[in-house]
């Protein structure tokens, strides 16, 4: 299955990520970190086609993402 | 699994300071990735305006240096000059740029030095809180410009790409933004081209970035994205301004 993984500690919830998706995988999760953000999380992975729009969009560098690749 | 991205080698993993949405972050990143990509870890300089960037030092392995305010071509001739082998990069927000150091990139435009500028315009002072830039576009709201700005009091916004590439010194200007993944994808593209020119030692190379400033604008990120598209370009065309690499190799095919 693809990965993606975000940085929850870094992310400062602009909401490129969310908006840019191109399948809408990404929400704004429900748990604040450390800075007082309410960080994007993955809400659907079944659904990701690892593009990597989320990590190119993303202004704090926190998305990795993993193709899986049989 | 196969990797689709990760975050560029030469970052250290150190958060930056900029609020979330900025576009600073984007154009970081993107410099690294192409830095990273040319592989020229040891010979890149990066030359830090004074603003919103310039506490970012710490977040790439590279060599660096914070400039004076508005000084950064001043700072980058010395350091071209003195050692031609470098990827010098001067970067600069529309603040420390054009209102500051408006006579510094003038005239290093002029003597045609060789090193790469890449212009933030976010059309506004992020870091002092929202003020006027020179850049602001008539009618925009600014802390110092309530109501919106006004030719009678400050005159027009100004045109750093176009400006420069009416001097014979630079070789290469382009405007691009990074707004959406399509734009950043060219973004990325132009930043790579200025650094190959660079590295070949034709002549400065210039390109602007149309960034995002989410809490000067007073907008929610999102927003802020769109009003590029319906505001910022409309004043800011984007793409090549100025080109001469084409006319350079002809001339050369021509006279072979």
């Amino acid at each position: 299955m693809n990965q993606v993984k975000i940085d929850f500690e870094r992310c400062k919830e602009c909401g490129y990520c969310i908006h840019y998706c191109p399948k809408k995988v990404l929400v704004k999760g429900d748990k604040i970190n450390k800075k007082g953000y309410f960080a994007a999380e993955v809400a659907d992975p079944e659904g990701c086609i690892a593009c990597g729009t989320c990590a190119r969009v993303c202004p704090d560098v926190c998305i990795s993402v993993y193709k899986d690749v049989e | 699994m196969k990797v689709v991205y990760e975050a560029p080698k030469i970052n250290t993993g150190v958060p930056t300071t900029y609020c979330g949405g900025c576009g600073h972050g984007i154009i970081n990143r993107l410099i690294a990735e192409v830095i990273d990509e040319m592989e020229l870890k040891e010979k890149a300089v990066l030359l830090w305006p004074i603003g919103c960037s310039c506490v970012n030092v710490n977040t790439m392995d590279i060599d660096q240096l914070c400039c004076l305010h508005g000084r950064g071509p001043a700072s980058g001739t010395g350091m071209k000059r003195a050692n031609p082998d470098n990827l010098v990069i001067v970067y600069q927000g529309d603040g420390d740029m054009v209102s500051e150091g408006m006579a510094e990139i003038m005239h290093a435009a002029i003597r045609g030095e060789k090193f790469t500028v890449i212009f933030v315009n976010n059309a506004i002072y992020g870091m002092t809180g929202a003020q006027m830039a020179p850049t602001t576009l008539l009618g925009q709201n600014a802390s110092t410009a309530p109501g919106g700005r006004q030719v009678i009091n400050s005159g027009y916004p100004v045109k750093m790409a176009e400006l420069l590439a009416e001097l014979p010194g630079t070789v290469y200007s382009e405007r691009v933004t990074v707004n959406t993944p399509a734009n950043i994808i060219k973004a990325k593209k132009a930043i790579k081209k200025a650094f190959e020119l660079q590295m070949k030692g034709e002549g400065m190379t210039f390109v602007e970035v149309l960034s995002m400033c989410p809490t000067g604008w007073s907008m929610s990120p999102v927003k802020a994205c769109e009003w590029v598209d319906t505001n910022m370009t409309e004043i800011f065309p984007l793409g090549v301004v100025k080109d001469e690499t084409e006319g350079l190799k002809q001339q050369e095919e021509a006279a072979k």
